[in-house]
């Protein structure tokens, strides 16, 4: 199995041919980069330009899963970010002078008692305030966006697969969650449809109980239900481990993670004597290491189909660490097109080399293989859990996801 | 295989055991049925077998379960994973993954199998089920019959020597509990698996069990042949009860065996008249009291219902048949107006009752939902009712409560609606709805989880609320029902209205939907084992 893997592995052609999943580590670190390249600018151009990167990708190689559909929502929640960012600043403008900045409109100013000195509600709206104000949204707003283009690309559930097996409960806990969470949705709007039923429109703290309760009752009622699968299917037989070992592991455990906060402190605080500084920092993390390795002994799982790390997620990681590398080296060699100056106003340029770097991180979206599609005919479910009208919401994914031509 | 020494099963806060002493010895091989009344300790009896009963419910268990060697006493079910596998009512909600792929290697990943092992095990089983096609699918996309089949294979891939499924069909329609049913006996027949299996409808099943496991309502457990077991048996599916009316031994259990040898009774049935299956529908006067025209409902891209038609009349009872997902609920709570209407209109009595406020649709259109648990919220009986009273402009105080006593005597105030019977928690919610004295009642699946006797029960109602007038719809996939309780039956595929007529013309010309009785004595036109009854008259057997 692996030799024919292996000759195909260094063919691009052939990976890109076949649809598959991509390792969802890859899409973490091409996403990462892109979030590292954006917090290093406020550039407006670039910025938007990351975003157009994100967005390209996304289309071309998100599958039909639910989450597959979060990007639009991280927009939405980029989008919001930088209004409230710029009517913020608007209010709480802050005193300028007004005779060296551009004043757009002065809102009436409300006093504030004494304790409150330094804040100002109200007055002049400057333009060049707005603009930095947008430049910051923006910059925070493509931050979440890298985020949710993660989060549609890669599976959430896969991605918690390359976890270590000491940390594998943690990772069914996020599982069951995330199952559990769509389901509550869908009960709770069953539950606020079937409440019509009874003639029931009433608001506030009756309406609460009333949809409360038979939805809590029901959530309660499903997680069980997955809690007794999972134990009847074999989840968390603990193979051999004594309780000795456990408690060796535990106390491991705590030991590092007390080292690391230790070295953290002492890395930040100038003031602290110099061992719980780096020493600190590298006995906690050692000491981690082997709780993990030890903890991860007991559990006994094998893995189906684990993603292959081949070429493309090569090729899609440092797609996205160029633009990173290429923007800190930037901001370290002073490139001033990369924050353009609000305060006197000027238009922002835009420089050569980052943008080539941005628009290289673009190469993920053909490298990538396609992600698996199922056929497009899929019978829909009605029965069951949810009524009629529920079957437009028993599938959380509702139509088709539209295929990118 | 499964061995139970003397178990008792106690739950903490009830005085009466729900297992009482039972001592029981499955062989290898077999399939055994379990079977009994709604609320009885089937459950009970299946969760013990792979220790969730009582290392996961709570609950005192004396005795000893012994599965393949291991007690599991000191087993836990997780440690037990690959000798038993378990398929829950709901396989949607016992579902960890995503895909259908991934799901059939989750208990493999538990247990530690190699990868090339789990390689080929997924695929055998993907061809077992006959569910190769849906490999990458998402989980809840599937059809409710391919649902319950991934939850099956995804068991079976550890290779348990048990599989023990509750209640596998019960939300099926009969094509799909086809198909769930041959993928059992194929494992039973192929593989030798031990398969514990508890149904309620027993039509369905009884005739691929090799013994039957009746658990009685004092927790005591009788051990059986099918056709000795049903001889007596509290519950018992229609050709049973033929047999037992004219007197078969051994008793039939499918419908071939009845068939070889109805021969006779055909012959001293066929000459009489064949007896009315309904009381003769009140009024007499045809009039309409819903009438519904060119009814769309879409959900996004997906046409649910599209462009229906339909008529319904005083005094008459209605059954919506049709696979899942062909728009029968969505059909009805577009009817009551609660649910979302694209298109089209419905008039009752000169009013819309999608345009009116809820309070007022619910007086011309009730509606029971297919989880009548979604309606409760108060903590008990009597603050429901009290409620119900007071939600409907036109009832007096306590009529809610007369209403629920007419439909289901014996439910005392104090109690949590929780704690009900799923009959009984039916009749409170049919109860809470009917005090807006509605014209037109709707049922969306009532016969889910209902044994023979509550579903008697239930047609009982039903006739009462004909014959004051009301017209009944009846969404269910239960065909003996509908040929007891149903005058009309509308099918449904996709969203059209395909079929349309009086009960015996529709469910007679499908075989699918035919019922035992008329399948047996075609080509007479018996439904019921009650007309046949009648027509024997006094002088049976």
């Amino acid at each position: 199995m692996t030799v024919t893997s292996r000759s195909h592995r260094w063919s691009l052609a052939a990976h890109r041919r076949l649809p598959r999943t991509l390792h969802p580590v890859a899409w973490w670190v091409w996403a990462l980069g892109l979030a590292t390249a954006a917090s290093r600018t406020t550039n407006p151009v670039l910025l938007l330009l990351i975003v157009a990167v994100l967005g390209v990708v996304v289309a071309a190689r998100r599958g039909e899963a639910p989450w597959a559909r979060a990007f639009r929502y991280y927009l939405g929640l980029a989008l919001a970010v930088v209004v409230i960012r710029v009517a913020f600043r608007s209010l709480f403008g802050g005193a300028v002078d007004v005779t060296t900045v551009h004043v757009l409109v002065t809102l009436p100013r409300i006093p504030l008692p004494r304790w409150a000195a330094g804040i100002q509600l109200g007055g002049a709206v400057t333009l060049e305030g707005t603009v930095g104000a947008l430049y910051d949204g923006l910059r925070l707003g493509v931050l979440l966006c890298c985020l949710g283009a993660a989060n549609s690309l890669a599976n959430p559930k896969r991605a918690l697969r390359v976890l270590p097996g000491a940390l594998y409960e943690l990772g069914v806990a996020v599982v069951v969650s995330l199952s559990v969470a769509p389901q509550l949705v869908e009960s709770v709007q069953r539950v606020r449809r079937a409440r019509r039923l009874r003639g029931d429109t009433a608001v506030g703290r009756h309406a609460l109980r009333s949809i409360a309760i038979p939805v809590l009752e029901d959530a309660l009622e499903r997680s069980l239900r997955l809690a007794a699968a999972m134990d009847s299917r074999g989840y968390g037989r603990t193979g051999t481990a004594s309780p000795r070992d456990r408690r060796v592991t535990g106390v491991l455990m705590i030991g590092g993670m007390a080292g690391l906060c230790a070295g953290a402190y002492g890395l930040v605080d100038a003031g602290a004597p110099g061992v719980l500084g780096l020493p600190a920092l590298l006995a906690g993390a050692a000491l981690c290491c082997v709780g993990l390795v030890l903890g991860g002994r007991r559990v006994r799982r094998s893995q189906y189909r684990p993603d292959p790390w081949a070429l493309a997620e090569w090729v899609v990681a440092v797609s996205a660490v160029v633009p990173a590398a290429v923007l800190v080296a930037a901001v370290g060699h002073g490139v001033a097109a990369l924050n353009p100056s609000t305060d006197p106003l000027v238009w922002p340029t835009l420089p050569a080399i980052p943008t080539v770097a941005i628009l290289f991180a673009a190469v993920a979206g053909v490298a990538a293989p396609p992600p698996i599609r199922s056929a497009s005919t899929a019978p829909r479910r009605e029965d069951g859990r949810s009524p009629a009208p529920a079957d437009a919401v028993s599938s959380p994914a509702g139509p088709p996801v539209e295929v990118p031509a | 295989m499964i061995e139970f020494d003397r178990v008792t099963v106690t739950y903490p806060d009830s005085d009466r055991a729900v297992l009482a002493d039972v001592d029981l010895t499955i062989a290898e091989g077999e399939l055994a049925l379990v079977v009994g009344r709604t609320g009885v300790g089937k459950s009970t009896l299946l969760g013990a077998v792979n220790g969730l009963v009582p290392h996961f419910t709570g609950g005192t268990l004396a005795g000893r379960v012994v599965v393949a060697g291991r007690d599991t006493r000191t087993h836990k079910p997780r440690e037990l994973a690959d000798v038993v596998g378990v398929v829950g009512q709901d396989p949607l909600s016992g579902f960890v993954t995503d895909t259908v792929e991934e799901e059939l290697a989750y208990a493999m990943e538990q247990l530690a199998v190699p990868a090339d092992v789990m390689r080929k095990r997924v695929e055998e089983t993907l061809d077992l089920l006959g569910i190769a096609e849906l490999r990458d699918r998402p989980l809840h996309q599937l059809s409710g019959g391919q649902q319950q089949r991934v939850a099956i294979g995804s068991v079976m891939t550890a290779h348990p020597a048990v599989l023990v499924l509750d209640e596998p069909t019960s939300a099926l329609d009969p094509t799909a509990a086809e198909e769930v049913l041959a993928a059992v006996t194929r494992l039973v027949h192929d593989l030798g698996v031990t398969v514990l299996l508890a149904e309620h409808r027993l039509e369905r099943v009884v005739q691929y069990a090799d013994r039957l496991i009746e658990v009685r309502e004092d927790g005591s457990v009788m051990v059986g042949e099918p056709a000795a077991m049903l001889a007596a048996c509290t519950v018992a599916p229609p050709v049973v009860e033929l047999g037992r009316l004219a007197g078969w031994d051994p008793l039939p259990l499918s419908v071939r065996d009845a068939r070889r040898r109805a021969g006779p009774l055909r012959e001293r049935i066929t000459a009489r008249p064949v007896p009315a299956r309904r009381p003769p529908t009140v009024g007499g006067t045809r009039r309409p009291t819903l009438s519904a025209r060119g009814v769309t409902v879409r959900y996004g891209a997906v046409t649910a219902v599209r462009g229906v038609d339909m008529d319904l009349h005083a005094g008459e009872v209605l059954a919506l048949m049709g696979r899942n997902g062909s728009g029968k609920s969505s059909l009805l709570w577009a009817l009551q107006g609660s649910g979302p209407r694209q298109r089209g209109r419905v008039d009752v009595g000169g009013d819309d009752p999608g345009s009116l406020p809820p309070a007022q649709a619910r007086a011309l259109v009730g509606l029971v939902p297919q989880e009548p648990a979604d309606l409760l919220y108060l903590d008990t009986v009597a603050q429901e009712l009290d409620q119900a009273d007071h939600e409907s402009a036109t009832a007096g105080r306590g009529s809610a409560r007369g209403l629920l006593d007419r439909l289901a005597p014996g439910i005392a105030d104090p109690c949590h609606p929780r704690d009900l019977s799923e009959g009984q928690r039916l009749s409170l919610v049919l109860a809470v709805q009917l005090a807006a004295a509605p014209t037109v009642v709707l049922l969306d699946e009532p016969t889910r989880g209902l044994d023979y006797a509550a579903k008697r029960s239930l047609i009982g109602i039903v006739d009462r609320l004909a014959a004051e007038g009301r017209t009944v719809v009846i969404a269910t996939h239960d065909v003996e029902f509908v040929a007891a309780a149903a005058d009309r039956v509308v099918v449904m595929g996709a969203g059209d209205v395909i079929a349309d007529g009086p009960t015996a013309d529709v469910v007679v010309a499908s075989p699918a939907f035919a019922p035992q009785v008329a399948k047996i004595l075609a080509p007479l036109d018996y439904l019921t084992v009650d007309q046949v009854r009648a027509a024997l008259g006094g002088s049976a057997p």
